[in-house]
């Protein structure tokens, strides 16, 4: 498994109910399923990767993050997940609210803008940076809303959310001494967990 | 006969089930209908296709639509032009494998392929039923077909699959009988029908009755049949199973002659078509059947006896559900399927669905698409595995886990 997807599963308790937004080939949820007994959905618009959903006995169904989450009720999930697709949303804050609204807490990982090799990258050589954690070009990324471990804290803020956790590691994921010091410039990639202000301490 | 004229095939497709033969069970105990009346005895044609396993846990029931029947795959006999109406997806290493699947399909009552129904005798009269026979639902049918496999001794389907109205019979199987079910697939289904897909079935009902051969349903009485009905019935029919599209791609504007004929015969080859579809129909199926098969679909409401609360109507199912729509389709429309989906989540229910990209309207259900295929053969095995204690084939390495 990713190591990202190592570290969720290690955040979500035995029993959890679990909503996976962009959940890919299912990996994640029929290990939670397997594993600690989760009960939970994935959310895919991929075709190949719900074929492999519905194959591991994974619930998944066929909609595109972008259009909400109306059709579940509030606080169905105690986890909601989203794993390196916020970057890709047309409104990240819409998605943000939508899964504070369906979940207690959230798990999310997106790359970094302001790594800084990212940093040098662009002010160096003054091109867009290319990476492990962004592998496209400007012109075929599918990352439409970047942002950086500062702008995602504060947007946390203006929607009256908690930072409970957060794990920074390098483009796979590993943690690394200069990113847990100056996260913002040495994280590449972080998995933030995130509740309501008012949310009250997780029973499980 | 004709037969014999045709070239006979030496053998057939090696994906096939091959040659089979129609079976008939007959049941005396009587079958409570939800209009109140009951039948005191009835019979049911079926097929069934693969090896049912020593205990009987690999079966699958195919429920079928509005003119569906139990020939759902294989020949009759190698002159037959055409196998069932589901050979692209029943057989040897099709998604509704024979090779493991034990694959039973019947013709419901009130059908008119060999099941008791309109044309069969009534025992009370000596005569046909014709437009007595009373209006069965699609809780009467799963009744039925509960009764066929426990006559079979199955108490158990690995899974139920069922298209259109077929999907309508899944859902309500694991509404009702949820002990009884692994697995359902419900494909290209509603919850209900709406105010539009009822005025449609109404304007093929219309078509039936008016026509002067129906004589209140008594035609085979004075030995008439109502085909100038049946044929608009099915070419109204016929225009919601398709998409704009693919009529579109099918036949544009293209006319039979190369000319308008400024005339009221067929200039367009749509016409022609829509009268061919039309005519067949009306020499194969009986009249009181589509009326009576119209009416099973207007009828089907499951959320009405739970305060039209679709979730709560949802409640009793236990088993893992398949909902899967086709893009183009507008007869049942991708958003029908995701009521009935959007109720399932809501209701806590294990559900996943797939909106396959097709071109084919409400008949994607019936015809060859590979993802469609995948998606319907995973689920498939997955009911397999699940219902015959196989090791789950697509378990996701254990070890790649152990860190948790």
């Amino acid at each position: 498994m990713r190591n990202d997807l190592a570290q969720i599963h290690d955040w979500i308790p035995e029993g959890a109910r679990v909503l996976d937004l962009a959940c890919g080939d299912g990996t994640l949820l029929a290990s939670l399923k397997e594993t600690k007994q989760v009960f939970g959905y994935g959310l895919e618009i991929d075709p190949d990767n719900i074929s492999a959903c519905v194959a591991r006995g994974v619930n998944v169904i066929e909609q595109n993050v972008d259009d909400g989450l109306a059709n579940f009720a509030d606080d169905t999930f105690d986890r909601v997940v989203m794993s390196q697709a916020l970057q890709v949303l047309r409104r990240p804050d819409r998605a943000l609210e939508e899964m504070m609204r369906v979940s207690r807490e959230a798990i999310i990982t997106f790359p970094n803008f302001a790594y800084w090799r990212h940093r040098l990258h662009l002010g160096l050589k003054g091109r867009m940076p290319v990476s492990k954690s962004l592998p496209h070009a400007w012109y075929d990324t599918p990352n439409i809303h970047l942002s950086t471990f500062a702008d995602f804290e504060r947007l946390c803020r203006a929607q009256g959310l908690k930072i409970i956790d957060r794990a920074v590691g390098n483009g796979d994921h590993e943690p690394h001494p200069a990113a847990t010091w100056w996260p913002n410039l040495f994280g590449e990639v972080a998995i933030f967990r995130v509740c309501r202000d008012n949310c009250p301490p997780d029973q499980r | 006969m004709l037969e014999t004229f045709t070239t006979m095939p030496d053998s057939l497709p090696p994906d096939s089930v091959g040659l089979v033969t129609p079976q008939t069970a007959h049941f005396d105990t009587p079958l409570e209908l939800a209009c109140g009346r009951r039948l005191e005895q009835y019979s049911l044609v079926y097929e069934t296709y693969g090896e049912l396993n020593a205990d009987a846990s690999n079966a699958i029931l195919i429920c079928h639509a509005l003119t569906g029947h139990h020939h759902a795959a294989g020949y009759h006999a190698m002159s037959d032009r055409k196998p069932g109406w589901w050979d692209d997806y029943i057989g040897p290493g099709k998604p509704i494998d024979t090779s493991r699947f034990f694959v039973i399909a019947l013709n419901n009552i009130g059908g008119c392929h060999g099941s008791t129904g309109p044309t069969s005798i009534n025992p009370e009269t000596g005569e046909q039923w014709g437009p007595d026979f009373p209006l069965v639902t699609v809780p009467d049918w799963v009744e039925s077909q509960k009764r066929l496999a426990e006559s079979l001794g199955i108490t158990r389907f690995a899974a139920v699959v069922g298209g259109s109205l077929g999907g309508m019979q899944a859902l309500q199987w694991v509404m009702d009988h949820p002990d009884r079910v692994g697995h359902v697939a419900i494909i290209a289904c509603t919850p209900k029908l709406s105010a539009q897909n009822i005025a449609f079935n109404e304007v093929a009902r219309q078509a039936i009755r008016s026509d002067p051969e129906f004589h209140d349903g008594w035609y085979s009485r004075v030995d008439a049949v109502p085909k100038r009905g049946l044929k608009l019935a099915r070419m109204v029919g016929h225009i919601t199973y398709l998409s704009e599209h693919s009529m579109g791609t099918k036949f544009g504007r293209d006319l039979r002659q190369d000319r308008l004929n400024f005339g009221y015969d067929v200039d367009f080859q749509v016409e022609s078509y829509l009268r061919h579809q039309g005519d067949t129909f009306s020499t194969a199926f009986d009249a009181n059947t589509y009326l009576l098969m119209t009416k099973a679909l207007d009828y089907f409401d499951p959320a009405a006896t739970a305060g039209d609360d679709l979730s709560a109507a949802m409640a009793p199912i236990s088993c893992p559900v398949l909902v899967v729509s086709f893009t183009t389709d507008w007869r049942f429309a991708p958003s029908r399927s995701r009521e009935l989906v959007n109720a399932m989540i809501h209701a806590g229910k294990s559900v996943s669905y797939a909106n396959i990209d097709s071109p084919h309207g409400h008949d994607a259900f019936l015809l060859p698409g590979e993802r469609y295929e995948t998606v319907l053969g995973n689920f498939l095995t997955r009911a397999y595995d699940h219902a015959c204690g196989a090791q789950a084939t697509q378990k996701p390495s254990t070890k790649e886990t152990s860190h948790a």
